[in-house]
């Protein structure tokens, strides 16, 4: 209750600490790395979430409404290909970073 | 009321750490540190200590649990000895460096090899650039007045430096003396209670600490550290005048006794100062203008204050509890020689290593030589070493 | 309070410089998922640490403090009796290390933690090397292993983790891999719940250390179950319970030759490793019973 109660009244503000510490929650450029990039063939997709649930960098979104209904954020994909491996359909091929305009 | 009580040097820790109201204790025995660890957990188990008591399997988790405990806003108690402080070092830098202000009584005894279970100042000494701060106590009123002091000392938010109250093992650890015990309630408005503003582990107000970090700021994180210690001089200062004023026992970073007119002292630390004192009262009666000087404060180091008090004295011995190998002196002696100028004759003495008793007639000794030495010599004097027969102190039969 | 310079679904950014294929990303994804933000983590330099991140930029996005090497189990104590301390008895404390922090130069102060009661969760990611430091041989390095410190194979076995920890009969410990998903979640979910030790020990595939392909490394897990060459199972309140028991093991052959750090291995030596993995799986099975 307590700390509820602080919570209501404390401020957040800027303050100077001593010491090694990060507090910025920043991301890396990865998607730089990537040699090969996942394409899905979306007619083939049964939407089932293998690849979603093994991409190291959680970057699969699978919207079953839509028609392209697996997103991969590709500003973070190393490419490495474990969905693809996954894919119980083969579904997903890693095609050359630089055949993709 | 205040109250007198006798109690030897380790009892003295733990009563300051007691009225410190500690909340995590982590405590691995070792001789002659041993009788810390077992009264906490003593103090804790009746409820006297209202802590959690973490019964170690080593002092590098100790420290390490000291660290992490702390860095959750809790003051935390630890304490070691000789070669458990030689195990906590990884540790101790990371207390430094996270500016973790822990207290920490260090029980003076030799480093092995060889093993031995005496004092010398050789461990604590060993980490002088831990970025701890270091005092040096002489009897075991002074342990626990020290004790209190360094609470404030480390915690205050200018310093946040870790430091260790060094008392020589057994000479003072197990040495029963009279000491006067203030009530709870001023030692409460003395030290207050533990409030952290810097680095903190809170789930609701999270941040990643110590994580890596590049050269360039680590530089100014190091520059920060320094400056620590610039500020912990003044906030000493501060502090035992406060204490005084509070409890009426003086303390200063470096102490002098009869040096005014001396011809020459002899620069000591921990409980061979009071020998050295006694030493000097009883040549003033022989007629020799002599006199002490007590560093209580070896980190920071007091160079200024040192200056200050050895201005005239033309001759310094400086006795050495730890060897410095391969350098021109010992620690203390490196020190006290770069606080003064080259008119003085610095001459350094390394004495009462593993426990050998820096006696009277040591003191007298070293008094002896200074007075009649018109040079300091290319090294330190190794007081009552048999140099001719060093080299074959064992002969075995073995095959060649 | 962290400044967000990223958006992330879970606590952990979604760029973070592991190797492409590394699965100890997948295990903290789901662990911390699981966990939520009360929890504060310890981490020890090595891959992991790169989760702390670099100067004032972090990938993680909870209380967390990066220790050394062989105390995290140590710090994690220190850090849950300070809670403790201050009656809150809610924050899960998790060390987060590697098998050379842990079951190498880590031993020790797990030990102490296990024993004493201390009520930490424990996670080791084994990657059955040092791999940050260049893929050196550890304790937990299996038999037959080409490292850069093995270079003729390994010549022992790997140490038994969990028969460490159950030596210690702690509450609960398990060990879990990142080709069963739901079987890792559900265990992290009960250690969650735990109060006092808690261990898990999660088989961390590592293409650049192991030598193969990135987009195996969770077929090449899958294999290691399915061969026995890595057992599913836990103790709880005493008891050993199997989780995935193959009805036939696969040959072990089949998980090894998937990767390169095994090619030394002449057929005598992947016929004794065979026998051992046989061998300590009917040991398993007969303890459950």
């Amino acid at each position: 209750m307590l700390n509820q109660q602080e919570q209501h009244t404390k401020k957040l503000q800027k303050c100077r600490v001593l010491g090694p510490c990060a507090v910025e929650f920043a991301a890396a450029n990865t998607g730089s790395w990537r040699l090969e990039r996942p394409i899905v063939r979306f007619n083939e997709c049964i939407k089932c979430g293998t690849c979603q649930r093994f991409c190291p960098a959680d970057l699969i979104t699978i919207d079953k409404g839509k028609k392209e209904c697996v997103d991969i954020d590709m500003n973070y994909c190393k490419g490495c290909g474990i969905c693809a491996n996954e894919c119980p359909k083969k579904c997903i091929d890693m095609v050359d970073e630089r055949s993709v305009g | 009321m205040a109250h007198y009580k006798m109690l030897d040097g380790n009892t003295a820790c733990v009563e300051a750490i007691k009225m410190a109201k500690v909340k995590v204790v982590s405590a691995y025995p070792i001789t002659p540190q041993s009788t810390i660890a077992e009264k906490l957990s003593e103090e804790v188990e009746s409820g006297a200590l209202d802590a959690g008591y973490i019964r170690v399997e080593s002092e590098h988790t100790a420290m390490s649990c000291a660290v992490g405990a702390q860095l959750t806003g809790v003051r935390t108690a630890t304490a070691t000895a000789s070669v458990g402080l030689a195990l906590m070092h990884e540790v101790l830098n990371v207390a430094s460096g996270c500016r973790v202000p822990i207290v920490m009584p260090v029980v003076n005894r030799s480093l092995a090899s060889p093993w031995s279970l005496w004092c010398d100042h050789q461990d604590s000494i060993a980490e002088r650039d831990s970025g701890w701060l270091q005092l040096y106590c002489e009897n075991v009123q002074d342990i626990y007045d020290t004790m209190l002091m360094a609470y404030r000392i480390a915690e205050n938010p200018e310093v946040l430096t870790p430091i260790m109250v060094c008392l020589d093992g057994f000479f003072l650890s197990h040495s029963m003396q009279k000491v006067l015990l203030p009530e709870q309630a001023e030692v409460d408005e003395f030290i207050g209670e533990y409030t952290v503003n810097n680095l903190k582990l809170d789930p609701e107000d999270p941040m990643v600490i110590d994580n890596l970090i590049g050269s360039d700021e680590i530089t100014e994180m190091k520059y920060q550290q320094a400056i620590g210690f610039e500020k912990a001089h003044d906030v000493m200062l501060e502090v035992f005048e406060e204490f005084y004023q509070k409890f009426g026992r003086r303390k200063a970073l470096v102490e002098g006794y009869r040096t005014e007119d001396a011809e020459a002292v002899v620069v000591t630390l921990g409980s061979m100062s009071g020998t050295a004192k006694y030493v000097v009262d009883q040549l003033h009666e022989q007629g020799h203008k002599v006199g002490a000087v007590k560093v209580v404060s070896f980190r920071p180091f007091p160079a200024k204050e040192l200056r200050e008090l050895l201005s005239g004295i033309k001759k310094v011995a400086v006795i050495d509890r730890t060897t410095g190998f391969g350098g021109e002196g010992a620690p203390m002696w490196v020190e006290t020689k770069a606080a003064l100028s080259d008119e003085y004759l610095v001459k350094g003495y390394i004495a009462g290593l593993a426990g050998r008793d820096i006696h009277t007639g040591t003191i007298e000794q070293v008094f002896r030589d200074i007075l009649a030495s018109d040079q300091a010599g290319e090294k330190p004097v190794w007081i009552d070493c048999n140099t001719e027969h060093a080299m074959n102190i064992r002969e075995v039969n073995k095959y060649v | 309070m962290f400044n967000l310079k990223s958006e992330a679904r879970g606590f952990i950014a979604h760029g973070v410089s592991a190797c492409a294929g590394c699965g100890m990303e997948l295990i903290i994804r789901n662990v911390l998922d699981v966990l939520g933000s009360d929890t504060t983590i310890v981490i020890p330099p090595g891959c992991s640490a790169l989760f702390c991140g670099f100067g004032n930029e972090t990938g993680m996005k909870i209380s967390a403090f990066q220790g050394n090497l062989e105390n995290s189990a140590a710090y994690a104590t220190g850090i849950s009796r300070g809670y403790r301390a201050q009656g809150n008895d809610h924050t899960k404390v998790v060390a987060f290390a590697g098998d050379g922090g842990t079951l190498d130069i880590g031993l020790q102060a797990l030990s102490g933690m296990m024993e004493r009661g201390e009520d930490v969760l424990y996670i080791c990611y084994d990657n059955e090397a040092y791999m940050n430091t260049g893929i050196q041989g550890s304790s937990s390095t299996p038999y037959g292993t080409s490292t850069t410190t093995t270079p003729g194979g390994k010549t022992v076995q790997k140490k038994d983790l969990l028969g460490i920890a159950i030596a210690h009969q702690i509450p609960y410990c398990a060990s879990a891999t990142v080709s069963h998903i739901p079987d890792l979640r559900k265990k992290v979910e009960k250690a969650k719940h735990v109060k006092g030790p808690s261990l898990l020990h999660i088989h961390c595939p590592c293409p650049t250390g192991w030598g193969f392909d990135t987009a195996k490394s969770v077929e090449v897990c899958r294999k290691g179950v399915q061969s026995g060459a890595w057992l599913l199972y836990e103790y709880e309140n005493g008891k050993i319970r199997v989780n995935v028991k193959p009805k036939e093991l696969l040959p072990v052959k089949e998980y090894l030759m998937l990767q390169r750090r095994f090619r030394k291995m002449s057929d005598e030596q992947v016929g004794a490793l065979e026998r051992a993995i046989r061998e300590q799986y009917e040991k398993l099975l007969e303890k459950e019973e």
